[in-house]
């Protein structure tokens, strides 16, 4: 239950609105009652033949409430989505800050971009938690409760017998659903899970496959993994429609308890006969409220794996922290160093830098190559203190870097490269991304260091053109250099370039390579890559292999 | 694509069978509403009349089991759509494999694996809301008001009249609210798209704001973007939810004027308690199908989308020639000739080989150089009949290929692609993708040619580790040396070796350019290339430009 909670904690809403909507939700059900129980009346009063005047009043009650259902209804539904849209508002803030601090190494993952979405959708379907669960509870429970007093101010015992279906339809059907379908849910996501990583292989692989020969094969594979999904989307068929099924049990139990219990009432003189119809019919249009509770299990269960999800990630402590008396940065041009490093990600996997030593001296261009896989990025994460060390220290002017604020400390020191992410905004708002103030004449300079500037001016909309998704308006090179750009205009004194020709082909990757340099010559910089262009022009080139460098 | 499409129903038996499923119990509980309806009149007009609790009693108990009759033909309704979704979706995955390896495994038109895994397996979902609620509900919604208005006419025909009167209001005005918002709300859900998809760029990019200290400073866009995405899908809900709003007031004024005009009768005396009470029970129930219908609408659009996207995704793209036919010469022996061979992707605009005349010598190592994008890579998928040439012809001594059977060609041929696939397997089981029944030791010595036995022996399992996906995590060297090993297994005469040491750092490619050298011995190579350390090991250069063979360099090695 702590996790429903918890959950609720972060996509939080307003009690004054979450009454407003329960309200209405509520008032929506009670018109459906009200116009049945009032029909119901009115129909079997009529048939006493009394003077019309006497049934005005049912007359009027009926179109009231025929009436007041669909407006209801309407403001009922806008009330909820709108809760469930500020509630996916507080949540994301929420989530945001759980996930800063811990981007990215925390994030369990190198490749970080497929967690991320995974957390976008997972957040969106927290709406999930008031539209199909908290929202519908409150509705079944106020509206059960004012139908069932309301049956108790004609008929006491038949008032129980409705309470008693209600609860039955409202928690031990939903309960009973839950449980059905948990088990055979269960082995069919694992199958599902199954044939979509065996459908995902095959089709990577298609070329391969069928050039190697292996086509009957690997159908037949997939045909195995197919039937073995169908069979188990079959068993879990028959849960499906358990609640609905069950329900509609329930409501015939009750409306024919309710009968007979006003029937015998009547019998014995205790009811007039004009409410046996209208409590026959209040019980019949009051399970309307608890319908809602026994579909939507199956998204309710996805929707509380989606929070665990999320709890998990916010119970993950921020390893990076800034010190209580933060020292400042030095002023003048300073040396970045690593002094005998040991670094890695987690507990239990080996490190991946042991005893690393690197100076960066001021003004100096030094690249670091090495296999992939051996650090080069660990190294990059360490100097921004995105890592600490767990032995050794990294230096920033003599001092150790955990005694400067985060803050100053990527002030200091800025890294660009293959993982720099381009946000679907215009080329300026990219490159002025660091520094939100600067004026035209410097994103202006920044643009022409790179090289870009005259292919951005040769643009329709110029700077204000928009980069699209991920940049992907853009050719690789030009991401770079915008990247590039960026790193130029926000102007730290030392820059690591990681990887910032990896997936160019070598002419683009040399010319960027080369600009680089040359808008950086006096700046302290770092190139990290595997590839060979370029390090004929670098001071030192130092290799990295299996965590230690040469 | 329209509810009930054609090309849904041809392709799908389960679906004839489920309509036809979904028909009869349709009628089923049609009947049971108007038996329903029947009994709990007639259990309170005889209440009315006096009667005691063991009179009617029966007909009580008759009326629970009514009640639980509905409640499982109801499950059956959702047990058939959930079934007939899961086999639907069976057929189009197979159908989409099918086609994928056997006829188009270039995949030219770009779409992504994980995409058709993705519709292939996750739609379910959206095709069981259709199956298992919405197409049920059309059913219903056709024949219970029939039934319905038959029933009621048949006790009264001027209840049956006012039914009647309402109900074309229902479709009229829903359909005029229809077509005013449809064009509004469609433009608002594309201005929608720019607004909810902005978290998840913040988020992706994540790292370079804090590297730029700008984390916090965005967190004030997220509040704010939120807010107009808000307001925005709110304004177009309230729009949107008009039309169910219509429907509702049709169906409760309907039922209130029907038990107005029923009780001002009653009261008249035109009119007994029974048949009343029955026609006001029933009202609701004539409505009922219809309003559903209208909720579960949106959960079908989400399920026709999925359809519409399968049925796309295996019906695009050009087919490659099939095998039969006859069999092609040896490449060991014959020579193979590009003829003014053309070839140009259907996606992408203009020509990427223009009449390119080639020739591959047996027993040469040919280099094919050019910039990214010449077609290099073309030139392969056209060598392994993974596409065929949009004018031109490839032969051997002569024979087109387009004549010759597909599978005896490629079983002469050995590729090592750019990014080699590794399949969830083993490191045997890799390697002897290329051929099937290898022995160990002819894996362990194809391994050792390709410069990959070294590191296998070092990982924990040996060739019994498994790699791949959720297997052991494998660089690009490491892929490229098992791409390898398949070729050297597959002892095949022609090999095409597609950027071989593209990527890699200067150790790996050390390896594989050893490794290409020891496979020279007896075979005819491709080996595409970027990078000039390999041209040593070339006979040939040739350079593609603008689609053409233009500069012709004779190497020879040393």
């Amino acid at each position: 239950m702590t996790t429903v909670r918890r959950l609720l904690a972060i996509a939080e809403v307003s009690r004054t609105r979450l009454a407003l909507s329960v309200a209405l939700g509520s008032a929506t059900v009670l018109a459906g009652v009200g116009l049945m129980a009032t029909a119901g009346y009115l129909i079997s009063r009529a048939a006493e033949r009394p003077a019309v005047l006497s049934l005005t009043v049912a007359i009027v009650g009926v179109r009231f409430f025929g009436l007041a259902r669909p407006l209801a209804r309407y403001f009922e539904r806008l009330t909820s989505h709108d809760l469930a849209l500020r509630a996916l508002g507080k949540a994301r803030l929420r989530m945001y800050d759980v996930v800063e601090p811990l981007a990215p190494t925390q994030l369990g993952d190198h490749r970080h971009g497929d967690l991320l979405s995974r957390l976008v959708a997972d957040v969106d379907s927290l709406q999930n938690l008031h539209l199909r669960r908290t929202g519908p509870r409150l509705v079944a429970l106020v509206a059960g409760a004012v139908a069932v007093a309301v049956a108790a101010a004609i008929l006491p015992a038949a008032a129980i017998a409705l309470a008693a279906g209600l609860l039955v339809a409202g928690i031990a059907v939903p309960a009973a659903t839950v449980a059905l379908q948990r088990r055979s849910g269960t082995i069919e996501a694992a199958a599902r899970g199954e044939l979509t990583a065996e459908l995902v292989e095959t089709m990577r692989g298609a070329q391969e496959i069928a050039v190697f020969g292996r086509v009957e094969e690997r159908i037949g594979r997939l045909r195995d993994a197919d039937s073995r999904l169908v069979r188990s989307a079959r068993q879990a068929a028959f849960a499906e429609g358990a609640g609905e099924g069950l329900r509609l049990l329930v409501v015939g139990a009750t409306v024919a308890a309710v009968l007979a219990l006003a029937v015998s009432a009547h019998a014995a003189g205790s009811l007039d006969r004009v409410l046996v119809a209208t409590l026959a019919l209040l019980a019949l249009a009051s399970f309307e409220g608890v319908q809602p509770l026994a579909q939507g299990a199956r998204e309710l269960r996805e929707t509380l794996a989606a929070g665990r999800r999320l709890l998990e990630l916010a119970d993950r402590d921020p390893a990076i922290s800034d010190p209580p008396r933060p020292a400042e940065l030095p002023d003048g041009p300073f040396t970045v160093a690593l002094e005998a490093v040991r670094a890695g990600y987690g507990d239990g996997e080996s490190p991946v830098l042991e005893g690393a030593d690197l100076r960066l001296e001021p003004g100096r261009h030094i690249a670091l190559v090495g296999p992939s896989g051996a650090g080069k990025t660990t190294i990059a994460n360490l100097l921004v203190r995105f890592l600490d060390p767990e032995c050794g220290r990294v230096t920033l002017a003599g001092r150790d870097l955990r005694d400067y604020r985060q803050e100053d400390v990527r002030r200091a020191i800025s890294v660009a490269g293959q993982d720099s992410h381009l946000f679907s905004t215009t080329i300026r708002d990219n490159v002025a991304l660091g520094r939100p103030d600067a004026s035209d004449g410097e994103v202006e300079d920044a643009l022409r260091r790179a090289r870009l500037l005259d292919w951005v001016q040769s643009l329709p909309d110029g700077w204000d053109t928009l980069v699209g998704e991920e940049g992907r308006e853009l050719s690789g090179g030009q991401r770079q250099r915008l990247v590039v750009a960026r790193a130029l205009l926000a102007g730290a004194p030392v820059l690591v370039l990681d990887e910032p020709t990896a997936h160019l082909d070598p002419e683009t990757a040399a010319e960027l390579v080369d600009d680089v340099l040359e808008a950086n010559r006096t700046r302290t910089t770092l190139l990290i890559t595997h590839r060979p262009e370029g390090l004929g022009r670098m001071d030192e080139v130092l290799r990295l292999e299996s965590g230690v460098l040469a | 694509m329209r509810a009930l499409d054609p090309r849904l129903v041809r392709r799908a038996a389960p679906v004839r069978i489920l309509l036809g499923l979904d028909t009869g119990l349709g009628v089923a509980t049609a009947i049971l509403v108007i038996v329903q309806a029947t009994l709990l009149a007639r259990v309170v007009a005889q209440a009315f009349d006096g009667a005691s609790l063991d009179d009617v009693a029966p007909e009580i108990v008759l009326l629970a089991l009514a009640f639980a009759a509905r409640g499982a033909l109801s499950w059956g309704f959702e047990v058939a759509g959930a079934r007939a979704a899961s086999a639907v979706l069976s057929d189009f995955r197979l159908e989409l494999v099918d086609r994928r390896l056997r006829t188009q495994p270039a995949a030219l038109d770009g779409v992504d694996a994980g995409e058709i895994a993705a519709a292939g397996v996750q739609g379910v979902d959206g095709l069981r809301a259709y199956f298992g609620r919405y197409l049920p509900q059309v059913v219903l919604a056709c024949v219970v008001p029939l039934a319905v208005l038959g029933w009621v006419a048949a006790i009264d025909l001027t209840s049956a009249l006012v039914m009647l009167a309402t109900l074309p209001l229902v479709p009229v005005f829903m359909w005029l609210i229809g077509r005013y918002t449809e064009e509004r709300t469609r433009e608002r859900w594309v201005a929608l798209r720019l607004l909810s998809t902005h978290f998840l760029d913040i988020v992706r990019g994540l790292p370079t704001l804090r590297l730029l200290n700008q984390s916090r400073a965005q967190a004030a866009t997220i509040a704010d973007v939120s807010d107009r995405h808000r307001r925005a899908t709110m304004g177009t809900l309230r729009v949107s939810f008009l039309s169910g709003t219509v429907l509702e007031l049709a169906a409760t004024l309907g039922v209130a004027l029907v038990a107005v005009t029923v009780g001002v009768r009653l009261v008249g005396g035109g009119l007994g308690l029974q048949a009343g009470l029955t026609v006001l029970v029933l009202a609701p129930e004539l409505y009922l199908p219809l309003r559903q219908l209208g909720a579960e609408f949106h959960a079908s659009a989400d399920g026709l989308a999925v359809a519409e996207r399968i049925i796309a995704l295996s019906e695009t793209g050009a087919e490659a020639a099939r095998s039969a036919g006859t069999p092609a010469p040896s490449p060991a022996v014959e020579p193979i000739r590009f003829e003014g061979v053309s070839f140009a992707y259907p996606t992408r605009p203009g020509l990427v080989l223009d009449e390119l005349d080639l020739d591959l010598f047996p027993g040469e190592t040919l280099l094919l150089a050019g910039e990214s994008g010449a077609g290099k890579s073309t030139v392969a998928s056209l060598l392994l009949r993974l596409a065929d040439p949009t004018a031109g012809r490839l032969t051997v001594a002569g024979l087109d290929l387009a004549d010759c059977d597909t599978d005896a060609w490629r079983r002469m041929l050995a590729w090592v692609p750019q990014r080699p696939t590794i399949f969830h397997g083993t490191v045997a089981e890799n390697i002897r993708l290329a051929r099937a029944g290898a022995t160990e030791e002819e894996v362990w010595a194809a391994a050792v040619a390709a410069g990959a036995d070294e590191f296998v022996q070092a990982l924990p399992d040996g060739y019994d580790t498994v790699v791949g996906d959720g297997g052991r995590p494998l660089s690009a060297g490491e892929r490229r040396r098992f791409a390898l090993a398949r070729a050297f297994i597959r002892d095949a005469p022609l090999v095409i070796l597609d950027e071989p040491t593209a990527d890699l750092d200067p150790e790996s490619t050390q390896l594989v350019g050893d490794a290409v050298e020891r496979l020279r011995d007896g075979h005819t190579i491709l080996l595409i290339a970027h990078r000039p350390e390999l041209a040593w090991h070339a006979d040939r250069m040739v350079v593609l430009e603008a689609g053409k063979a233009i500069v012709l360099r004779e190497r020879r090695a040393a």
